[in-house]
């Protein structure tokens, strides 16, 4: 009875039912697909707004139907499958990374009514229904796990490929996203805690008066999942997996025609996937106001695509503004400070739900939690750099004080007198 | 909150006015000495320029013009003098635009327009011959050919070179006219717009120094 929360199929399912689920699935599949066209055609040309340029604007009005354009070329060119590929594998990879794409996009809820506790039950040919293809009880915990398959698409395109390039982009991309992955569940995990549910739905109605978890989490959850995300994406500055300079395209340098497409497409799937996750957990989803009584059943999804394109823009702008991290520098960030300190947070967040529950005095607890957060801190620190002293030591026992360049750039930049 | 600086620096990059142009729909004008393709001028009263020297043929570093001479009919000439270019071809697959042609040319018959926009989609037509490159035997004007795309008022600069250097590269002939007239055009005014310019620059610099000093 995993999908029961849902109240169509409280009551048994028959035909109808049955024709709403597929539409409902249909109209989500309809609606991914063209908005990942849209999607392209806006980063292409918010970039190139911010870079100064005009960007794409012949194919329809202002360039909006460039992606089609693209897509169109794509589907008609040749499919290359290299003399070293593991074919089976090869081929089924694109799958494995669309699939996840789409499925994980099933337990966002895009609009229903949130008012006076309704629950976001809209009403749809007689029957009450939530505006989501699924609501598991195990909402987020799906999503989870769907990234994580999507990792084995990514992984398995650039080893069955035959390549060094791909081999090394994939390498880099199970690294990077299954370290970030570890971030981004524990900034998940404090939004379980003050919801105290797993399921989307629920999420929302917890936040409906505007009690946005952004701020009952206290802000560090949602810059974590913001910037674990953005890794989890391989988008800028984190796009270390399709390095152009280093790797030619990563992972799906042997890939072309659809199959490329299928990547490209499950790419952009995924950021919107994200951004709408985001917007569920930390932003109250589709829960907001409704301005113009006639068009009620419009407002929520308005304010859920308003909050989505909100993201979807600062994704852009990361990518606009940053340059990429170097790969030592991307798992500092990950392992010695996001993991840490999501993790340090949410010990904070749950001493405080207990502190709350069994009475005790706010104050001391809040004291306490930070000087404990800020000694693990300093401990944390302390470890770092010790180790890397250590490091440093046994290069320079190894190699003579050649073995790491210094920090102003340049190697062994002060040991120059030694060497005469 | 150095780190948020550069956001704010792309976000401002939104609002600001664009500097790139949709190019086949807007161009920007062009300097008027621009290397474009060559033409085979004319004398104002129609006869051809070119003698059939080959100097063209012999200066040109990519080697993409081929040029035979032959010797004018008595009763009907072609060009004022004893020869006239019989033959003349150039393959535009080859040439770099360098304008040596044109430095080596005794009679200024061949010089370069503006004209470079031509996007030919056979090979063959890469080769321009004496036709297409003669200008027109009316107007003095070049043979539009199908490929190319012109816009107003480009064809008219078709010796912009001659007149942009003093005669024999000597700065004291400034201004002085030592080309022949061109069939359509007349003798053309020589260009002064560089000159004037420097001189003007220089003069309002020396008048700063003058004003700073005193």
């Amino acid at each position: 009875m995993i999908l029961a929360v849902d109240p169509l199929l409280v009551d048994g399912v028959d035909l109808t039912v049955a024709l709403i689920v597929l539409l409902k699935a249909g109209l989500a599949f309809v609606f991914l697909l063209v908005s990942v066209m849209l999607v392209i055609w806006f980063e292409r040309k918010l970039l190139s707004d911010m870079q100064n340029r005009i960007g794409p604007d012949v194919a329809g009005p202002w360039g909006i139907l460039q992606t089609l354009a693209d897509g169109i070329k794509l589907f008609f060119k040749e499919d290359l499958l290299p003399t070293n590929a593991d074919r089976v594998v090869f081929r089924l990879a694109p799958y494995l990374s669309i699939v996840p794409a789409f499925v994980a996009f099933a337990i966002v809820p895009v609009g229903g009514d949130f008012r006076d506790g309704a629950g976001g039950v809209v009403s749809m040919f007689g029957r009450s229904t939530l505006l989501q293809v699924a609501d598991p009880p195990v909402g987020v915990l799906f999503f989870l796990a769907l990234s994580s398959v999507a990792v084995y698409g990514v992984m398995l395109a650039g080893w069955s490929s035959g390549s060094k390039y791909p081999l090394l982009g994939s390498v880099r991309a199970s690294a990077q996203m299954i370290s970030y992955e570890a971030a981004l569940s524990l900034a998940i995990a404090t939004v379980f805690l003050t919801s105290g549910s797993l399921s989307t739905n629920e999420i929302v109605i917890g936040q409906v008066a505007a009690n946005w978890n952004i701020l009952a989490t206290g802000l560090v959850p949602f810059l974590i999942f913001l910037i674990a995300g953005t890794a989890e994406l391989n988008r800028p500055p984190f796009d270390l997996v399709e390095a152009e300079q280093e790797l030619v395209g990563g992972f799906h340098t042997e890939y072309s025609s659809i199959r490329f497409a299928m990547f490209y497409l499950a790419e952009f799937m995924n950021m919107i996937t994200m951004s709408a996750i985001a917007v569920t957990l930390f932003l109250g989803g589709p829960a907001g106001p409704v301005l113009y009584e006639p068009v009620a059943w419009l407002w929520p999804t308005l304010w859920f695509f308003l909050k989505v394109v909100a993201f979807l823009f600062t994704f852009v702008w990361l990518r606009a503004t940053l340059p990429r991290f170097r790969y030592d520098q991307l798992m500092d960030l990950g392992w010695k400070v996001l993991i840490p300190a999501a993790l340090g947070w949410f010990l904070l967040i749950a001493t405080l739900d207990i502190a709350r529950d069994s009475g005790w005095p706010i104050l001391p607890v809040v004291l306490i939690g930070v000087l404990v957060l800020w000694a693990g801190a300093a401990l944390l620190a302390g470890a770092v750099a010790k180790a890397r002293a250590d490091r440093r030591d046994e290069a320079d026992d190894l190699f003579g004080g050649y073995g790491e360049p210094s920090p102003t750039g340049g190697a062994g930049g002060d040991d120059r007198s030694r060497r005469t | 909150m150095g780190y948020l600086r550069g956001f704010v620096v792309t976000f401002r990059k939104l609002f600001e006015k664009r500097v790139t142009i949709p190019y086949p729909e807007q161009k920007r004008p062009k300097p008027d000495r621009l290397h474009g393709r060559h033409v085979l001028s004319r004398y104002e009263d129609g006869m051809e320029k070119c003698i059939g020297c080959e100097l063209c043929a012999a200066v040109c570093p990519a080697d993409c013009i081929y040029v035979r001479g032959a010797d004018n009919p008595v009763d009907d000439p072609v060009s004022p003098g004893e020869r006239f270019g019989f033959v003349y071809e150039i393959n535009y697959l080859r040439c770099i635009h360098c304008d040596l042609c044109v430095e080596a040319c005794p009679t200024e018959a061949i010089t370069e327009t503006k004209l470079f926009e031509f996007s030919f989609t056979n090979r063959s037509d890469a080769i321009y011959t004496k036709d297409d490159l003669l200008v027109d035997a009316e107007t003095g004007r070049p043979q539009h050919l199908p490929w190319e795309d012109w816009r107003e008022g480009e064809d008219a600069a078709t010796s912009a070179w001659m007149r942009a250097t003093s005669p024999s590269g000597d700065a004291s002939r400034v201004g002085q006219v030592a080309w022949s007239g061109e069939l359509g055009y007349g003798v053309r005014q020589p260009e002064m717009g560089q000159l004037s310019e420097v001189g003007a620059e220089a003069d309002a610099h020396e008048a700063d120094a003058d004003a700073g000093g005193s």
